[in-house]
């Protein structure tokens, strides 16, 4: 089984990578979501079978790396400064990205409407690799990427 | 709000950073780097030079391949975790200057023979104890080898050395001084001979 040189990975998918980490982990967990995911790749593309759907299977990662991120987050105390650092990284990112309340309502969703209106809206996924990347037939893909972008709409638009 | 939440996404989403980078220096620690690689600038061209926890493992001239096929036959020969780690290769690009420069007859930094392999690695390496100036011949390298009559499988052995200049397979000429071939062609051999004095 011939794999490409994971430096090919890095260089095609690291933008779209780190984006779907501020838009799904949030801007506070995004780096850490980031190298994790490159981190858990790396160590298991060796043992790798198949090469034919790459970007589902390091999105994959992605997600599930940014559900643990949130969940320890979730759990562990945090210190009163850092609650002040998460809040001085939220209220800048108005002025990095403009539109902050749409992703707070992105991480809102459930984390598989989340996945599924990433990567179908913003990277045009094909629906057989965001089933792929889930891990459910095609119709399961497309009605994440329906209740999602519907949640939103009504958040969007109310 | 009447703009409809698909295009909203995808134009709040272009304007998002995207300028990380992988933390290299975690990977190496962690033990997932097999092969760095980066380019280095030198008088015959860039070249690629790649290195594995052990040493020095490819140097490549850059012209009839380019970087890309380099890469894809390092990640297919010794293991697709590659990546581009310059940092990594900053004692043998300091070498190679130095080498080029004129202020360094020897290379210290550690070989990988990984590439290497039977009477291939055996003729390459008597040639890495050849020294800087001075030059040996096909039949001699073959003989040290353990194989004087093996003067051509020698020939085909520097030919396949995957660390030219570094292992100085451009010092062994044909008895009788003709020069020979050369990986990176015999200009290039012609040049490393200058640098070092051996022809005018």
């Amino acid at each position: 089984m011939k794999l490409p040189p994971f430096q090919a990975l890095l260089d095609e998918h690291s933008t779209d990578l780190y984006r779907f980490c501020v838009a799904t982990a949030g801007w506070g967990e995004a780096d850490d979501c980031f190298q994790e995911t490159w981190i858990a790749a790396l160590r298991a593309y060796p043992k790798l079978r198949r090469a034919d759907n790459l970007r589902a299977w390091l999105f994959r990662i992605a997600q599930n790396k940014a559900i643990d991120l949130h969940r320890s987050r979730g759990r562990r105390p945090v210190p009163v400064e850092a609650v002040a650092e998460m809040a001085a990284a939220e209220s800048e990112a108005p002025v990095l990205d403009g539109q902050p309340e749409l992703w707070a309502a992105v991480r809102d969703l459930p984390p598989k409407q989340r996945t599924a209106v990433f990567c179908r809206t913003v990277l045009g996924m094909p629906y057989d690799e965001l089933a792929e990347l889930l891990e459910s037939t095609e119709d399961a893909a497309r009605h994440n990427v329906f209740e999602g972008l519907k949640k939103l709409r009504e958040e969007w638009t109310a | 709000m009447n703009e409809d939440i698909e295009t909203a996404l995808r134009e709040a989403a272009a304007t998002l950073p995207s300028a990380a980078a992988l933390d290299l220096q975690r990977v190496a620690g962690e033990g997932l780097l097999d092969v760095a690689y980066a380019t280095v600038d030198s008088p015959l061209g860039p070249l690629v030079v790649a290195a594995t926890p052990r040493g020095l493992v490819r140097l490549a001239y850059t012209g009839s391949r380019d970087e890309g096929e380099v890469v894809e036959d390092l990640a297919g020969k010794l293991s697709p975790r590659i990546l581009e780690a310059p940092e990594r290769l900053d004692d043998v690009r300091r070498e190679l200057d130095e080498y080029f420069d004129g202020r360094r007859v020897d290379f210290e930094v550690p070989i990988d023979w990984s590439l290497t392999h039977g009477f291939t690695g055996k003729v390459l390496r008597q040639t890495a104890r050849i020294g800087y100036g001075k030059t040996s011949t096909y039949a001699e390298v073959a003989g040290r080898a353990g194989s004087p009559r093996a003067v051509r499988a020698a020939g085909n052995a520097l030919g396949s050395n995957p660390i030219p200049v570094v292992v100085p397979c451009h010092r062994v000429l044909r008895t009788g001084g003709a020069l020979g071939g050369y990986t990176g062609g015999v200009e290039r051999k012609e040049f490393l001979l200058r640098l070092e004095g051996v022809l005018a």
